[in-house]
């Protein structure tokens, strides 16, 4: 089944206290110079072919659900 | 005075905000998410809660349901709307209010009698405390963390919007100690605490609570006088 | 992919199935063919090995459990509504309010995946009560780890932690208690007991029938997926081609949302009285839930396991009928009212769906694609398992555990000596302030908590209009029980006794969640045995019977049992919660006084705090119980609440009077001056039992005194509270209360940091 991809991030200037706690965690473990920022994958199986007005259906879904648009950003794509 | 109280899937302090709103002298509604109805109540709570789980954010699906379209219509209208916790994050999703709620810095649920400062009294919720008061009322959450981008928080400040204010530490990061807001009306508040767990002795460790739905009544009071001044 | 049918069964008898793999004995399997009359395809062999196991049937303890059959069924509040054999004990509380409680353990699992494991536990036993007809209305968790500086503990703690508050405060329950130990003995084995308390009017009490032919058995809740059935694995690779089936995960997840729908919409199906049976699904899942309500029925039983709903639809019928999925419930409804059983579920959004019916007869009957898997008698699955009368030996080395006493231990020879191991007795991992833990539970939800940690026992409000509530502890000495396992049970009772009796309730029935080693270690057995007769005798002296129970056997690490740990419950009643007393000084210029026995005891220093913190030692013999003196603090404690004589109380026991005196400063911010009568070593540490700490307005002393008197008491008043912020032992020392406090909360944080995931 096809299938639509959104992630969604915390914005850049937005806090991220569990990316950040897991930044801390991994340097500890011994990956320095590693800097995280923790977002959410959905994945959005279509029923029939994905077209433009689908991705249109996803953007919208995303803009107004899935993500917080005052926190967060999104991408949406089609998966490969 | 009569107060709604929404529930959602996943509501939790409805019943506890129902029993404040009794103690207080006002008759509580009980208003179902999935209904488009208001049952002409004077004001509403949003009470706290993990709504759907809190699965997406917190908040996030809540704000879609039926009940809260028409709690929308009616804020912008004046209704005064009260969102404690889980309500103040769907207030939020639902951009009664500005700003969200992320993880706490901690990272964990944390449950303490949390101090605050009173800072403005110039809200539905908020006219039967002083300015400057000191109160103590419960926090319970792990997603209290307020955050907006600078212009907005600078805008609250100016306009004194910050209603509420964490004091003797923050506890979950939020900018500026902001525990609690209000739009630019004054008649819709949101706050992480919880002022209906505040009511009686036995169960809290203050009634700081009551100033709220003492407030509520306060300005209910006030607006029947002027309707009734206005029609005389 | 080929299914072991009925008919498959009876045509080839001399199939090998993988009954031991399944964890099934020679001699079990056997009887399972005996019973047949045939052997069990592998969907009844599913059954039996889930049912048979040691979790679901009880089969090394119930020898010794049937002993509890001997107490009366009768609290000092009158006789119980429902006792051992149902999901939970009944109590009635008077006002035609009844009380259902209930501990159960998930040891395992939460050292698997500590959230999930901790998680799941609350839900399992939330349901439970859920299933008694009860609102469920608070929990309590009593948590053991290895050291706290060991490195498995924070990984384990702050997940079990989290998985208890994540799912308890989901579910807007209350977390009003409990207890956070820590022991090596449980560094790879970490024990999670859950209690969960429901409230319901006498008339809704329902218990599980299944009767009526023609009636629907429902399936409610979450679907059905792979959730902790690694072992069933076995099963499927029996069934399977060549390919095999996919990993089955062997931890559950839970979903406490779904839950929180469960309870609202399990209530309203009570509210409309339209519930004939019902049954939780926990561990072993639809095999318990059909074999469970069948049996106690008056018919059989058709399920058809094609209807049941799949989240996983590569899942054979061996696994559905084994599988631990969550948020489960399945009940008995009358046709008629089908109508409004679905249209209450559709309400809370609750999948709900018909999986078969009451027939006539008295077989349980699953099919599968239209072919008959299962042909049982479900009594035979669900109380006719094995029964097996252990072997018991006491330990060789008891003897000398008890002969290495702590006389010969160096005694603190200074002031500065006493207060160096009074502030580390006071501020060791097992005495510190618990807050880290506690604070990332809800307390406060529904707005009926009287008491919550750290307080003695966690009290309810349960009728808003008079005040009735009720206490809850839970204890566990297993220091004392692993000296004496007899004596440390009864010390174990005594302090659950006393801690609800110190709040100003009365202590009326029990739970027990009993957290032993490996049963095929006649050693174990031997405590165990031990353990439930010392349970049985301070219960028939304190006249608190016993409500119902948990065991968790083969609790160790490698070959190395836990110590016994039996856990109880204690519940209590007080008519007015407003009267209820709290740990804490009050007010500058209270007395101090220590009410116990008026004949003190003996010892107390073996198995002690100071024993542990000061020298690393456990030997010697426990101090023994005084019961007459336990019923007599708790009368005096009960009046004394009534009439409002008391400002503070708080019981002794771990720790002693150190440990009491410390925390009752601590929480009321005040200071303390005492001056003991004898050695101030002994007095400060000895954890003899029946003991309280008062403090009260110098005007209630001499009614205090008689009152305590009167019930054979004796009330010795030991010194003052006061404003100034320091503990001193006039004689020996005095302690800064500030650098104490800050001591005291730094224990645990400074171990696990502020989040703890750090």
């Amino acid at each position: 089944m096809a299938k639509i991809i959104v992630d969604v991030m915390p914005k850049p200037e937005i806090l991220d206290p569990q990316g950040k706690a897991i930044t801390g965690s991994l340097a500890r473990l011994g990956y320095s110079g590693l800097s995280v920022r923790q977002g959410k994958r959905f994945e959005i199986e279509v029923d029939g072919e994905i077209t433009p007005e689908r991705l249109e259906q996803a953007t919208q879904a995303a803009d107004s659900l899935l993500a917080n648009t005052t926190i967060e950003n999104y991408v949406v794509r089609v998966d490969q | 005075m009569r107060v709604g109280v929404v529930t959602f899937p996943g509501s939790l302090d409805d019943v506890d905000a129902r029993r404040a709103v009794t103690l207080t002298g006002g008759e509580a509604v009980s208003l179902w998410h999935a209904s488009d109805s208001l049952q002409g109540v004077d004001a509403v709570i949003l009470p706290g809660g993990f709504s759907y789980g809190d699965y997406l954010r917190c908040g996030a699906i809540a704000r879609f349901s039926p009940v809260m379209a028409e709690v929308i219509k009616a804020a912008h209208a004046g209704l005064p709307v009260l969102g404690i916790c889980n309500g103040f994050q769907v207030l939020c999703e639902a951009h009664l209010l500005p700003g969200a709620l992320i993880r706490s810095d901690r990272r964990t649920f944390y449950c303490k009698d949390q101090d605050l400062r009173v800072e403005s009294t110039d809200t539905v919720w908020s006219n039967a405390f002083t300015p400057g008061q000191q109160i103590n009322i419960i926090i319970k959450h792990g997603e209290g963390n307020y955050q907006a981008d600078a212009e907005t928080v600078k805008m609250l400040e100016d306009e004194n919007r910050v209603v509420f204010r964490y004091i003797n530490g923050n506890p979950n990061g939020s900018l500026h100690d902001i525990a609690g807001i209000t739009n630019e009306r004054g008649n819709v508040v949101g706050l992480m605490p919880h002022p209906e767990h505040n009511v009686d002795p036995v169960t809290a460790p203050t009634r700081d609570g009551i100033g709220f739905f003492e407030s509520l009544a306060r300005y209910l009071g006030a607006l029947a006088s002027r309707t009734q001044g206005g029609t005389a | 992919m080929s299914v072991d049918t009925v008919a498959n069964a009876k045509a080839t008898p001399q199939v090998q199935q993988p009954w031991a793999e399944l964890g099934l004995k020679a001699d079990e399997y056997e009887s399972i063919k005996q019973i047949l009359g045939r052997r069990p395809t592998s969907c009844e062999l599913a059954m039996y090995s889930v049912m048979w196991s040691e979790h679901c049937s009880y089969k090394s303890s119930k020898v010794h459990l049937a002993r509890f059959g001997q107490l009366e069924k009768t609290t000092p509040r009158g006789p119980l509504l429902a006792g051992i054999g149902e999901q939970a004990g009944v109590v009635d509380v008077g006002q035609g309010w009844a009380v259902t409680f209930k501990a159960e353990s998930h040891n395992h699992p939460s050292y698997v995946e500590p959230y999930q494991g901790a998680a799941t536990g609350v839900g399992g036993i939330v349901r439970d009560i859920l299933a008694m007809g009860a609102r469920p209305v608070a929990s309590m968790d009593s948590l053991r780890f290895g050291k706290l500086d060991a490195p498995d503990t924070a990984r384990v703690l702050p997940g079990i932690v989290a998985g208890v508050g994540g799912y308890g405060n989901c579910l807007g329950l209350p977390n009003i208690g409990g207890e956070v130990v820590f022991d090596d003995c449980y560094y790879g084995n970490p024990l999670v007991n859950a209690l969960s308390v429901g409230v319901l009017r006498h008339e809704d009490l329902h218990l599980a029938f299944a009767r009526g032919t023609g009636n629907k058995v429902i399936l409610y809740g979450a679907t059905t997926g792979g959730d902790g059935i690694g072992g069933a694995s076995v099963l499927a690779s029996e069934t399977f081609d060549a390919d095999g089936p996919a990993k089955r995960p062997s931890v559950q997840v839970g979903d406490p949302f779904m839950e929180k729908l469960l309870i609202e919409c399990t209530l309203e199906l009570f509210q409309a009285g339209i519930i004939n049976g019902i049954q939780d699904l926990g561990a072993a899942g639809i095999s318990c839930a059909t074999s469970e309500l069948a049996s106690a029925g008056d018919g059989g039983m058709h399920i058809d396991l094609d209807l049941v709903p799949l989240r996983d639809n590569t899942l054979t019928p061996e696994e559905i009928l084994m599988s631990e999925s969550q948020e489960r419930m399945a009940c008995v409804v009358e046709p008629a009212n089908l109508g409004k059983f679905f249209e209450i579920c559709a309400k809370w959004e609750v999948l709900a769906t018909v999986i078969g019916e009451v027939t006539e007869g008295d077989r349980l009957i699953i099919d599968w694609h239209g072919e008959t898997v299962v042909d049982v008698d479900p009594h035979t699955v669900a109380h006719e398992g094995p029964v097996y009368q252990r072997p018991l030996t006491r330990p060789a080395w008891q003897d000398t555990l008890i002969a290495d006493s702590t006389d010969k231990l160096p005694r603190p020879q200074t002031g500065i000596e006493l207060a160096d191991q009074f502030l580390a007795v006071v501020t060791s991992p097992n005495q510190a302030d618990k807050s880290w833990v506690t604070d990332q539970y809800d307390r406060y939800v529904r707005g009926n908590t009287a008491l919550a940690q750290p307080q003695d026992s966690g009290m309810l409000r349960i009728d808003e209009a008079t005040g009735l509530g009720v206490a809850l502890a839970t204890d566990a000495n297993a220091r004392f029980t692993m000296l004496d396992p007899f004596v440390g049970a009864e010390l174990s009772l005594c302090e659950a006794y006393r801690n609800v009796a110190v709040t100003g309730a009365e202590p009326v029935a029990i739970t027990d969640c009993l957290n032993f080693g490996s049963p095929e270690d006649p050693e174990v057995m031997w405590q165990f045995s031990q353990a439930i007769d010392g349970l049985i005798k301070g219960c028939q002296a304190l006249g608190t019977p016993v409500t119902g129970g948990n065991v968790s056997f083969y609790n160790r690490t490698g070959e190395v049992n836990i110590m016994p740990t039996p856990l109880v419950g204690m519940l209590g009643v007080i008519d007015d919660v407003r009267q209820r007393v709290k740990a804490g000084f009050r007010a500058e210029g209270d007395l101090i006084a220590l009410v116990g026995p008026a004949t003190p005891g003996t010892g107390g220093i073996d198995g002690s705090a100071w024993a542990q913190v000061v020298h690393g030692h456990l030997g010697g013999k426990p101090p023994q119980p005084d019961y007459a003196a336990e019923q007599g603090l708790a009368k005096l404690m009960i009046q004394a609440a009534k009439d409002k004589l008391l400002a503070s109380a708080h019981d002794l026991s771990d720790g002693g009077l150190a440990v009491a005196l410390a925390e009752s400063a601590i929480l009321g911010g005040l200071g303390a001056q005492v001056a003991l009568a004898g050695d101030d070593f002994e007095e400060l540490f000895n954890e003899r039992p029946a003991r309280a700490l008062l403090s009260f307005d110098p005007e209630k002393r001499d009614v205090l005194t008689s009152l305590a008197n009167a019930h054979g008491l004796s009330l010795q008043v030991i010194g003052r509270v006061t404003s100034i912020e320091e503990i001193s032992v006039a004689g020996s020392f005095s302690v800064s209360l500030v650098d104490l406090t800050r001591a005291w909360r730094n224990t645990i944080p400074a171990a696990l940091g502020i989040g703890g995931q750090d």
